[in-house]
């Protein structure tokens, strides 16, 4: 199987439980080494990279199982995130230049525009834990965002959300959109992927059954057989 | 009447932060050590009329202190489990002994170095990080408990090592007569003492430059105050630079790390070196408070680094409070307290009790019974370990567990978010 994401699109990836695609967001990401195939992104391959060397190319991604770092403030999480965009070095860092100083507080801010972004600002000082799961959710794409991200996959996004929550988990993709970021998302819930995502590609048993817009794919035969079985 | 005064009340403490200051309760334990260092010495002097043992024992709990802040930075930050710490500070006190006595002339070498202190200081640091990092690159891939058995055996070997080398260093001799620490000279006034200002050079030491010649300098000899000075500085220095690393890129990528790996590399972290950079750093600590302790006992044996300093130390941190510096401190002191005063004291203190309460007869020892005082003496370590166990009970996070800095709450953009909602309110 093969896919494209197009810049600057929303690109969602659907299919039944099992059918390999948090497995696929593995292999891109550099949690796996992917056996075969090959990841391009940018015109340049990056199979088989280091996962903090793909995120350094500008692709950053949220959790199934959220992952955050429990123990940390909502505004620690954010700045960890732009980790990978700072530029201290371990004795700027001891002896407290003025140069890191700077790049502090130009990541305090830059973190803090963040949380305000995705609507939790006023949790900054909280700990990640503390947080309601729906701003668990929203803390992970904000830290994702923090590394200044080319391509955000987001990975069931609106599991677990309320329809309100899940409305306005759409405004926020869209507004994320208008950041440049190209979004590329795993998704179950029908009503988001029908109503944010440009191109969608069906997947079941590590095979790409179907792509196209929403509106084909989900008239698509092979799709409902995939997800209802097939009639007798 | 009561406006001015109010006022002036008012500019005082907003002058000095001294509200916020103390409602913090890290800038407060800061505030009350910073104290006790400053008026211990001259307490105890005054107390005992002119005896430096307590500040003797005070300093060479200072050791313990830089230790303890050393591990924690592994442990408690970056969450990486190492039994073998005690290894890092023999190799930093093997290299201040090996490079500051006459040792190296009696091995194979048969050349011996007198490296000055303060140049042995940095050295052991640098040697004892790149043990760090050795011994990291190998086994960082390993997590949680397998590193943990990893460390240990690095924390058996290194003594064991120099039980066996004996040409190099010493075996079971130990290398004795290690220099002292020394200035080229010191000002000496009124306040120390002296009748005049004057520059004072008491000794003399070797030149630098040319080991075989001596030149008139001031050494710190065997004067306790002056290591304690030095001790209490060099903590200064270490908590400093530690906060300043705690509170950096590198610091919250050791908490990410500790908290969630996988997340941490997907964030752009580079997960190796910022563990190795975690050991070495945690190492570097422990080589410095070893060259200090080699300066400071003149003596360097094998038996100083069993694993029972790893594991002390250890406990020092989870008892402080892992990840917290200012409780960290606490707790360091706190065990060093337990273990060096109270317990070697407990079994007279007992006994005097027993007497004054007039309760002889459990003082005496009797058929099978060893008396009170071996009794006492005996069960030292159950003692030890009640106390220890209490205080998890009681404050299972440690005694000042890392928590949200207050501080934090006051950074400008938080307010600004602050005041933004309240102006939504308002509209």
């Amino acid at each position: 199987m093969s896919l494209h994401i197009k810049r600057g699109e929303v690109f969602a990836l659907i299919g039944p439980n099992g059918a390999g695609k948090t497995t696929l967001f593995n292999n891109v990401t550099g949690l796996f080494q992917p056996t075969a195939g090959r990841v391009v992104f940018d015109g340049r391959d990056i199979t088989g990279s280091k996962p903090h060397q793909v995120a350094r190319l500008g692709i950053a991604r949220t959790f199934q199982n959220i992952r955050l770092f429990d123990y940390m403030t909502c505004l620690d999480n954010v700045r960890v995130g732009r980790h990978v965009r700072m530029h201290a070095k371990l004795w700027d860092s001891l002896f407290k230049l003025p140069r890191e100083r700077r790049e502090e507080e130009k990541v305090t801010d830059e973190a803090m525009e963040l949380l305000r972004f995705v609507g939790i600002a006023k949790q900054a000082n909280h700990y990640a834990r503390n947080l309601p799961y729906g701003q668990q959710r929203r803390l992970e794409i904000a830290r994702a965002l923090a590394t200044d991200p080319k391509l955000l996959l987001l990975d069931e996004p609106a599991a677990g959300f309320t329809p309100q929550e899940k409305v306005e988990l759409m405004a926020l993709v869209k507004k994320i959109l208008t950041r440049g970021i190209t979004v590329f998302l795993i998704e179950h819930d029908m009503k988001v992927v029908m109503g944010i995502s440009e191109r969608i590609v069906v997947l079941d048993h590590g095979e790409k059954i179907a792509e196209g817009p929403p509106d084909e794919v989900r008239k698509d035969v092979k799709v409902i057989e995939a997800y209802l079985g097939k009639s007798a | 009447m009561s406006e001015p005064t109010a006022v002036k009340r008012r500019s005082l403490m907003t002058r000095l932060h001294l509200r916020e200051r103390m409602r913090d309760r890290d800038q407060a334990i800061y505030g009350i050590l910073i104290l006790g260092a400053l008026v211990f010495p001259l307490a105890t002097l005054f107390i005992t009329g002119g005896s430096t043992a307590y500040i003797a024992q005070a300093a060479h709990a200072g050791t313990w202190v830089l230790l303890a802040i050393g591990l924690n930075v592994v442990v408690g930050f970056a969450g990486l489990l190492d039994l073998g710490y005690a290894a890092f500070f023999a190799i930093g006190a093997y290299t201040y002994a090996l490079f500051a006595s006459s040792q190296l002339g009696s091995s194979p070498l048969h050349h011996s170095f007198h490296f000055p202190f303060w140049l042995m200081l940095i050295l052991g640091m640098i040697v004892a990080a790149t043990f760090g990092a050795l011994l990291g690159f190998p086994t960082l891939r390993l997590r949680g408990d397998y590193l943990a058995i990893v460390t240990l055996g690095f924390g058996e070997i290194v003594p064991v090592i120099s039980y066996n080398l004996p040409d190099w260093t010493g075996g079971i001799n130990a290398i004795g007569g290690i220099d002292k620490p020394w200035f080229p000279a010191w000002i000496t006034g009124p306040w120390a003492g002296a009748n005049s200002i004057s520059i004072q050079q008491d000794s003399v030491c070797r030149n630098p430059f040319a080991q075989t010649q001596f030149i008139p300098c001031f050494s710190f000899g065997f004067d306790q105050v002056a290591y304690y000075v030095l001790i209490v500085i060099l903590i200064f220095g270490a908590v400093i630079l530690v906060t300043n690393l705690y509170r950096s890129r590198l610091g919250r990528a050791w908490m990410a790390i500790r908290e969630d790996e996988v997340a941490a590399a997907a964030m752009g972290i580079n997960t190796v070196t910022t563990k190795l950079l975690a050991f070495a750093i945690g190492a570097s600590f422990s080589g410095f408070a070893g060259a200090y302790y080699g300066a400071s006992f003149g003596l360097v044996s094998p038996d100083d680094f069993l694993f029972v300093v790893s594991i002390t130390v250890l406990v020092m941190v989870v008892l402080g409070g892992m990840g917290n510096i200012s409780g960290v401190i606490v707790g360091a002191l706190v065990i060093y307290f337990i273990l060096n005063t109270l317990l070697p004291s407990l079994a007279s203190n007992a006994v005097s009790l027993a007497n004054t309460l007039g309760l002889g007869s459990i003082v005496a020892s009797n058929g099978t019974y060893p008396g009170l005082y071996n009794e006492v003496q005996y069960s030292q370590f159950l003692i030890f370990g009640l106390i220890l166990v209490l205080i998890m009970l009681l404050r299972p996070q440690g005694l000042f567990p890392s928590r949200i800095r207050e501080q934090e709450l006051k950074h400008a953009a938080v307010q600004e978010e602050g005041s933004a909602v309240e102006e939504g309110v308002r509209v």
